[in-house]
């Protein structure tokens, strides 16, 4: 039987406040455990919360990016559990009137076409401490740092139908975040991670089958991994007879597989309602309109317009809007030099790119700034000299040796465009391979290569490659 | 004339002029404490030493010309406040090791204009309770008789306050918790509107319900506080953004013209015909100052204290779910795991009442039922607040009993809580309209007092408090003793 895949994804990202969303303290990582928790965050008898306004702001910018309705009046909810890293008892989330509804966003699916993934909603809410187990004997700790750390759970509607759709949207909304300025997508952090709802049913069947949740996956890598692996069991388990059953399950990213958690009898019974701390949010529509207007250019618009103006392919398109940094950088590059924008495009996707992350760098921590680069691609467009010395002249930029014509001039890699230069060397090539010479003259056209590579040897790659052909094949023609 | 026998007005003129100091004052309510408090019970925790240091800085404050609005005057905070450095403990066993590290705003602000806060008054527990049976502590006695309630949860407040160990106390109210017990023990309690006073601090039962007030002998007094407790607070979200008004400067204005209501409801069986007559009669004096009166309809007031019976429980539920022995208060030893800690924690630490009320409102919102019990007593919770919407077009207070009878005897309705619960009849309707309400001594049943209730319009204490003033002006009710407290 063929199977289709049905998955939805509950993306948490964490918004990048400055304090909690309902209190003073700060929402920095890395702090000695405790020591960024109040007496909201630990839940002290008769402390109250106050909402953050700037959460207010984010998720409505979030709203409008994915073309959402962001709600005029939205609440807040108590998800009442018992957990120790949980202090209140509580978790205060939106339930029934979330902040964002009925959004959306494209992908590009396996056959290459755009495809349409639904978001039901997306709501704040806080997230809570976390329970340390290591390096206690016979006891567990708790670490209230990230207790009421504002979270903008995203929720899709069950559109994706592969892992690799998945990952494409997760990465989509991913980047939109970043764009929107409202979270850094740590993943090691925790800052954006994902649950993911998968079922499959026959091919052509309407109804759903029965969904596994799989829960707080923190890697793109590991939401493809664990979702492949979850397909599979369910697939297998229904061809020998078997049921799915609804349950929370984990991914092992050790032993590549998700083991179940609990079941849906087991699932609690959050007694949601609307906290009474909390006053409704009511958002006017002249905030909605401001909030709009101060939206950067989104992606798939910078995308668009990169291929537009700039003329450059569209995946190198892609690959250049993945960030605001990446793109700003570009557009940097290629205003300030006349150097065609597919050059300026590759040697970022290219040269760039591999320098950061081979040294783990992001864009704005580069040790050639875009002016530097910009420098060096002028010297290239201008003939001073090859791309292939260029990359020489850039891992020289790169090590601090200073501007493009500052290391050109240092290590004397101007290029070599004087005829008469050139055809010196070319004389002294012909006349030192008499074989080679009697071969190409007989037809062995594909000598010029060697020629040519013999000519740049001699010259230590300066000579102007497009000169030294024409030179040479009027010379051997000779 | 005695210290312990003066209001806040006495000792502020006896201050100002050099009288006695505050040192004098505090000493003197302190020895009261010490000598009586073994009959009534009314206080958990009494903070002499600290007491005395801020009566001799109230004092210094005074002479450099500083004195706030409280300067120097001794009060008693009900033990649902955090202060700083002192035992909160809600009267639960479950917060009986509990320390509080900060000060609710309430203490703050009364700290701040100069108070001196003599002890933390005993209550319900977790202010659930309309005897002050529920306490960990024990129940307190009704100074009036000590066979007697002094009524709750509020209870400590109001007997501290009618056994003159103190001016005025702190009390809060979620369904009647400062009126019924002030009614019972011949002092003034007012709940003001919701919102009006910041919550921030004050240990939550029922959070859309809660607000705190005062409890005094006179009403003069209870402006003189409340005009310092009342007004925004960024830290409490609910609290809302008006300007307190001159609560002492606008007592003195006249009442006439006032439009009182008169719900019939109100008088219908359930109320004691003594109590009704008494009731009446406090009406007629207020119509004597100029006052005239309108017959008004409630017609869902009936089913406040259902409502009430769903709503509060639903919160408290979910607000003393942070009692899980982990962070502070009371822990189980010797837990076998997380389960059997959260378990036996909560188990041993909250007394009966909570258990009831956490388990009614743990079951009110759980799926299946949420529709029937939480969201129909939300609805209905609009309709009676609309019912008041309604009335208040044509009056500006609504006057009636603030309880069905006069004290009851500790120990006679413990075991009944449907019984227990009706005494809250006539005052839960404020609290599920947020509306603000007052109770004032208006004469004795069988030598136990009882009370008149005023309910306002929403941020209308200014004329609650006016009104109460103006009819202790005209009766002397308010000044009787309890024999025994003299």
């Amino acid at each position: 039987m063929s199977w289709e895949v049905v998955i939805g994804l509950e993306i948490h990202t964490q918004l990048a406040t400055k304090s909690k969303i309902f209190s003073g303290a700060s929402t920095a990582y890395g702090a000695e455990p405790n020591t960024q928790a109040c007496l909201v965050d630990l839940g002290y008898p008769g402390v109250l919360p106050v909402l953050n306004k700037e959460v207010v702001h984010m998720a409505a910018m979030f709203g409008l990016a994915v073309n959402a309705t962001v709600a005029p009046r939205s609440v807040f909810a108590r998800k009442n559990y018992f957990y120790p890293d949980l202090p209140k008892g509580y978790q205060i989330s939106q339930y029934e009137l979330p902040i964002v509804e009925r959004g959306e966003l494209f992908i590009t699916d396996a056959a290459g076409n755009e495809k349409r993934i639904g978001i039901t909603r997306a709501h704040l809410e806080e997230d809570a401490g976390k329970s340390i187990h290591e390096g206690l004997d016979k006891s567990s700790g708790i670490d209230l740092n990230r207790a009421g750390t504002p979270l903008l759970e995203i929720v899709s509607e069950p559109d994706i139908r592969s892992a690799k759709e998945a990952v494409a949207y997760m990465r989509k909304i991913h980047t939109i975040v970043r764009y929107l300025g409202i979270s850094d997508g740590n993943m090691q952090e925790g800052s954006f991670r994902c649950d993911a709802n998968v079922s499959v049913r026959p091919k052509g069947q309407e109804a759903f089958g029965t969904r596994a949740e799989i829960k707080n996956l923190n890697s793109f890598r590991f939401v493809e991994k664990a979702i492949n692996f979850e397909v599979e069991r369910q697939i297998e388990l229904i061809e020998d007879g078997g049921e799915v059953v609804q349950e929370t399950r984990l991914y092992d990213s050790d032993k590549d597989e998700t083991r179940s958690m609990r079941s849906k009898e087991e699932a609690n019974d959050y007694r949601y309602f609307p906290d009474p701390d909390l006053l409704p949010v009511e958002i006017a529509a002249d905030f909605i309109e401001s909030v709009r207007a101060e939206l950067p250019e989104l992606p798939d618009a910078k995308q668009q317009r990169f291929v537009e103006e700039y003329e450059i392919k569209k995946d190198d398109a892609a690959i250049l809007t993945i960030s605001r940094q990446v793109a700003a950088y570009f557009e940097e590059v290629a205003g300030a030099t006349d150097a065609n924008a597919q050059l300026v495009a590759n040697w970022v996707v290219g040269e760039l790119s591999g320098a950061l992350n081979k040294d783990g760098l992001e864009i704005g921590d580069s040790k050639v700034s875009a002016t530097e680069l910009a420098g060096l691609l002028t010297r290239i467009h201008d003939n001073t000299i090859s791309g292939k010395i260029a990359k020489q002249v850039f891992e020289a930029m790169w090590a601090g040796d200073g501007s493009a014509d500052e290391v050109i001039e240092a290590q004397g890699l101007k290029q070599i465009t004087d005829s008469s230069a050139i055809e010196a060397v070319v004389d002294k090539v012909i006349e030192a391979n008499p074989g080679q010479v009697a071969e190409y003259k007989a037809g062995k056209d594909k000598l010029i290569g060697f020629f040519v590579g013999q000519v740049m040897k001699e010259t230590q790659g300066q000579a102007n490659p497009g000169q030294v052909n024409q030179i040479l094949k009027a010379k051997l023609s000779g | 004339m005695a210290l312990h026998t003066m209001t806040m007005a006495e000792l502020t003129a006896g201050l100002e002029s050099g009288d006695f100091t505050s040192v004098d004052v505090t000493r003197s309510l302190l020895d009261r404490i010490a000598k009586h408090d073994a009959q009534l019970n009314a206080l958990i925790t009494v903070t002499g030493d600290a007491a005395l240091a801020a009566a001799a800085q109230a004092d210094a404050d005074r002479a450099a010309g500083n004195a706030g609005m409280l300067n120097g005057l001794p009060v008693i905070h009900k033990d649902i406040f955090c202060t700083r450095g002192v035992k909160t403990s809600c009267g639960s066993k479950m917060l009986d090791n509990f320390v509080s590290p900060y000060d609710a705003t309430v203490v703050e602000r009364m700290a701040a204009a100069g108070a001196v806060v003599l002890g933390k008054a005993n209550m319900d527990e977790f202010a659930m309770g309309s005897s002050n049976e529920t306490s960990f502590y024990g129940p307190v006695q009704n100074p009036w008789d000590l066979e007697c309630s002094p009524g709750g949860s509020s209870g400590g407040s109001a007997a501290s306050v009618a056994a003159r160990f103190a001016p005025a106390a702190t009390a809060t109210d979620t369904g009647g918790s400062i009126r019924q017990p002030a009614a019972l023990t011949n002092t003034v309690g007012i709940k003001p509107t919701y919102g009006r006073v910041s919550r921030y601090g004050m240990i939550a039962f029922a959070s859309s319900l809660d607000q705190a007030g005062t409890i005094t002998r006179t009403a003069e007094d209870a402006a003189r506080v409340l005009g310092v407790m009342a007004g925004f607070d960024e830290r409490d979200s609910t609290s809302v953004d008006v300007p307190v008004p001159d609560y002492l400067g606008e007592i003195g204005e006249s009442i006439k013209g006032l439009r009182v209501g008169i719900v019939r409801q109100h008088f219908d069986e359930g109320l004691d015909a003594d109590c009704a007559v008494k009731v009446k009669e406090a009406i007629a004096v207020l119509e004597s100052l100029g006052a005239t009166t309108v017959e008004v309809d409630l017609p869902n007031i009936d089913l406040s204290v259902p409502t009430y019976y769903v709503v509060a429980p639903a919160e408290c539920s979910s607000n003393l779910s942070r009692f899980d022995g982990v962070r502070f208060g009371h822990r189980a030893e010797n837990a076998e795991d997380l389960f059997d800690l959260y378990c036996r924690s909560r188990g041993e630490g909250f007394g009966d009442e909570v258990k009831r009320r956490i388990m009614t409102g743990a079951y009110v919102l759980s799926a299946g039922y949420y529709d029937a019990y939480y969201l129909k007593a939300q609805q209905v919770r609009q309709l009676i607040a609309d019912d008041f919407r309604k009335a208040f077009a044509d009056v500006d207070v609504i006057a009636g009993p603030t309880t069905p009878t006069p004290a009851f005897r500790l120990g006679d309705k413990v075991d009944d809580p449907i019984t227990m619960y009706l005494n809250d009849i006539y005052t839960i309707g404020a609290n599920l309209a947020g509306l603000p309400a007052i109770s004032v001594p208006c004469g004795f049943v069988n030598d136990l007092p009882i009370g008149l209730h005023l309910v306002g319009t929403h941020f209308a204490e200014s004329t609650l408090l006016r009104c109460a003033h103006q009819y202790q002006q005209e009766t002397d009710w308010h000044m009787a003793c309890p024999e025994d407290f003299a």
